[in-house]
Parts: C-alpha cells; structure tokens; sequence
C-alpha cells in the first residue's frame, strides 16, 4: 500500500500521480493522508484503484469516478462523487450538499447523513444512504436509485423524471410530480441487491418506493401551478 | 461567492492565541473572496461607563490629528485613542449618541465602522492574507471572532463596502450569498431613520436587524423577522457580546459547516477553513439546517 501526504504534494500532487499510474498497473492500493478538508481529491481516477481517503474531504472528492474504489474516511463536502461514472465511492461521515450530483453510474454509498439536494439530476448512478437526506433531493434525477434508510427532508423528487427513489423512514414532503408507488417484486430484490452492496443492515419491507407521475414530462396548461 | 468564518473559545486559557487560531481561517477562504477581507474580534472589554468606538477614515493623516482632545473639549469627556493605520479604537467615558451624533455632525471624513464596550471592527480591500497583517491579527487576543473574505457581486469594492457590518451595540454581521430586495428594503429602512453609508446588500441586511433590534426585538426574534423579509440567498454569521449565531435562507444554497471541541466552536462557509483548529479532526462536525436560528452564548453548547 502506497501512501501519499497531500500536506506534503498537494491536491494536484495527489491526483497527478493516481492520473499517470501506466495501465494494468500493480500499485492499486493507495492512502491519501492530511486531507484536510481540501477540495478536488481523488477526482478524475481512471483505473481500477483502491484509495483511501484518510480524513475529511472538502468539495468534489471522487468526482467523475471511473472504476476507482474510493473510500473517504471521515465527512465529505459539497458535491462528493460528483458526475461519477462508474466504480464505488464510500463516505463513512456524512456528506454535503449534493452528493452524486448528475452522477452516471457506479454505486456512491454515505454511512451517515447526506444534506440537501442529494442526488440532484442523477443520470443513472445508484446512491444508498444510512442516514438521512436534506431537502430537494434527487431533483431532477434521470436514472438509477437513490436508497435512503433513513428520513427524507422537503420536495423529495422535485420534477423527477425515471429515477427511483426508497425511502425507509419519514418523507416531510415530495416535491412536483413525485408520488408513492406500489412496491412490486423486482423492486424489493433491486432494493435488497443494492442494500448488500452498500453492506447496509436494513430490512428492505420496511422501505416505500416513491418515483415520477410523469405528469410534467411536456409542458401542460392544467399543470401550470405545479411548474 | 465570499467566504465567512467564526470562532468562539469555550477554553478561556485560549484566549492568548484567537488570533493565531482565527488568522488562518480567514487567510483560508480567499480563493473564495479576494477582493477584500475584514473582521470583529471581542477583547479587551471596557467598563459599563465607557464605549468603544472603532472608527475608519480615507484620510487617517488628517482624520486621527487631535481628534482625542477636540473630543474632550466639546463633549467635557475622557477619550483613549489607540491608531491602527486608517482605523482608530477610540474609548470615552461620553454618552454613546452624543458621541455618534458628534462624530456625523462635525467628521464627515470619519465611518464609524463598529461600537459596543468589546467589539473592535477592522475591514479593508485587499487579500485577507494582508488584511489580516496591517491589523496584526495573528497576535490578538480575545474571546471569539468572526470574519469575511469578498468576491463582490453587489455593489463596488471598497473599504466601506466591506464586512462585518454593524447591527448594534457589540453587534455585527458577515454575509455570504445576495439578497434580491435590498433596494426595496433600503428604501423603506431609511423612511424609519436607518443611515445607509453604501449601495451594499449586506448593510441592509444589518440596517434591518439594526433596525429591529431598535424596536426592542431579542436577536432571535430579529433573525426569525430577517427569514421573513430578506429575499435571497446567504449564510449569515452574526458577531454577538457573548458568542455569535448563525442563519441560512430557506434554500441554503450558500455552504457551511459548524464544528465544536470541548475548546471552541467554529463556523466556516468550508471545512478547510476549520481544519487547522485542533483536534478539528475528530470534533463534532455538522452542517446548519436551512431556516433555523443556531446561537452560542457563553452559557452553553450551540442551539
């Protein structure tokens, strides 16, 4: 395992040495150290790395992610996992305001709470949360999944479009064009599968299912107020 | 964007080292405001039959010149001036407005840029990094602190346009974010006999709290009034006697992140500005909920 001292290189430091590792490298296992709340650490990897994020991350850390499995040991700021692509990122805190924000794929996981807007405009990303979610989140969500084991704040799912939402705990309030819907078999082994891959302790019954009523999908004179 | 930060020291034998502590935030946050950088720091309390006056001047050379005696002389009073380049903490025994209406009335060049019997306010354009030098920050003592870094979007970038703002007596307020009605608001602070001195935002918002609190509102009640009527986006951060208190708008779009130890609390618009504070790394770390009035008086933790 390599270590690497950011007090020390530096966040450009930091990234420049994950970024120009050749491919197929042997060196997958890294720790980055003195994280002090820096923005941009780890962003951009490429490669099917582990890394370490030893400390509290400031913004963007893991942002735009492939392959990478990133975990961020402390809290975690302002767009963590940011436009991610594919791999994992892990927050063993809590994250900021919109974490996985219009995140493509891989699976971001927040062991504690995440704040407002989590998730907002996520185009296929799958999102578990142990905690709870601050308000407008997953507004504008595209695709994928966002789990949140725990409450959920204001206008949950703001103009939603097919991503799908799971909400263990209290929902203050869905926003426009967001509803409950019926939990059918393929969402429980969906939610079970992604509970087991966030290593998550929580019975999947427990959870409702709330997504788009696609009502504001084209422009309509009788939504108007809901716009 | 602006960044904000506070610092309040539960551990009283820290007092020694605020500004070493503090200094390094506000350095921190000037990527996120260059333009310029200013700060309230409580020390030094006078009695309750003095007040502390901190004053600013574009012209210092001409403004300081005798202003002790010439105070004394027309308001039959003691004054201690202490001269920090363009600013001036002055002390008197004098009654506060006497001393305020004196100081419009006759000293056209000088701002009074903050008064209480601990508060002292010094603002200046520039980066924070040499903002905080000419007023020797680093080596101040004191209670708490909070301060500002500007990326002005508002309103022109000058000295007076700088923060902390005054709201009151050991009052101020730092601001991150616009507000969208400030002309509106302005307009009617100043039919209620509120004085504006620039085009800023940010001084409506403390002429409205000023304002309030004038009417006999509590601080609490003047930020709930503040929700209400303040249209846009920040994160405020008030400079209070005892400890200070932070607010975000309804939407929160503005960052910020509280920390506490059993030795201070700490605000910052980003961790980073918090993480040299020690044991940062393992304190209480959360983000303030938007819409709620969080304050911390000397009493106890933060609510």
């Amino acid at each position: 395992m390599a270590e690497l001292d950011l007090k020390d290189i530096g966040v450009r430091g930091v990234n420049s040495t994950l970024h120009n590792l050749p491919e197929g490298t042997n060196e997958v296992d890294w720790v980055i150290n003195n994280t002090n709340g820096q923005h941009a650490i780890a962003c951009g990897l490429d490669a099917p790395l582990n890394v370490v994020v030893n400390g509290h991350a400031g913004f963007y850390c893991g942002g735009m992610n492939q392959h990478a499995e990133i975990i961020i040991k402390g809290h975690a700021g302002v767009g963590t996992a940011e436009n991610m692509m594919s791999g994992m990122v892990r927050v063993t805190g809590n994250a900021s305001e919109s974490a996985g924000a219009t995140a493509h794929g891989g699976l971001l996981v927040i062991e504690g709470d995440a704040s407002s807007r989590c998730g907002i405009s996520m185009k296929g990303v799958d999102i578990v949360v142990g905690g709870s979610v601050g308000h407008m989140s997953a507004f504008m969500a595209q695709s994928g999944h966002l789990v949140v084991c725990g409450d959920a704040g204001d206008a949950l799912g703001d103009s939603i479009y097919e991503a799908i939402l799971f909400v263990r705990g209290k929902v203050k309030s869905l926003g426009a064009d967001c509803i409950e819907k019926e939990m059918r078999p393929e969402h429980l082994a969906k939610l079970k599968e992604l509970l087991e891959l966030a290593e998550m302790d929580a019975d999947p019954s427990e959870f409702k299912r709330y997504g788009s009523a696609r009502k504001l999908y084209n422009f309509d004179i009788d939504n108007v107020d809901a716009y | 964007m602006c960044g904000i930060v506070g610092l309040y020291l539960k551990n009283k034998s820290m007092q020694s080292s605020l500004g070493a502590l503090f200094a390094p935030m506000l350095i921190e946050m000037s990527d996120r405001g260059p333009d310029s950088a200013g700060f309230a720091i409580y020390r030094n309390e006078v009695d309750e039959n003095h007040t502390k006056f901190t004053l600013a001047s574009d012209v210092p050379e001409i403004a300081w010149k005798a202003l002790d005696a010439e105070m004394e002389m027309a308001l039959n009073c003691d004054v201690k001036i202490e001269i920090m380049g363009d600013h001036a903490v002055l002390i008197t025994d004098a009654d506060a407005d006497k001393v305020t209406k004196w100081l419009i009335d006759t000293k056209p060049r000088i701002r009074i840029v903050g008064s209480g019997r601990s508060i002292e306010i010094f603002k200046q354009t520039g980066l924070p990094k040499d903002v905080a030098e000419k007023f020797e920050l680093a080596s101040a003592h004191g209670s708490h602190a909070i301060g500002h870094t500007r990326m002005a979007t508002e309103s022109a970038v000058t000295t007076a346009g700088s923060h902390p703002f005054a709201t009151g007596l050991d009052l101020c307020l730092v601001h991150n974010g616009s507000l969208s009605n400030h002309n509106r608001l302005r307009r009617k602070l100043q039919r209620e006999g509120i004085v504006f001195q620039t085009e800023n935002d940010t001084e409506v918002a403390a002429g409205y709290l000023t304002w309030k609190l004038r009417q006999g509102a509590t601080l609490h009640e003047a930020l709930e009034a503040g929700l209400e009527e303040l249209d846009g986006f920040y994160t405020f951060c008030i400079g209070t006697a005892d400890g200070f208190a932070v607010v975000r708008d309804p939407i929160a779009c503005k960052h910020a992140v509280m920390a506490e130890t059993d030795d201070w609390v700490a605000m910052a618009t980003e961790y980073r500005a918090i993480a040299h504070l020690p044991g940062a790394d393992t304190a209480k770390i959360w983000e303030p909920e938007p819409d709620k009035i969080y304050t911390w008086g000397s009493g106890g933790s933060m609510h």
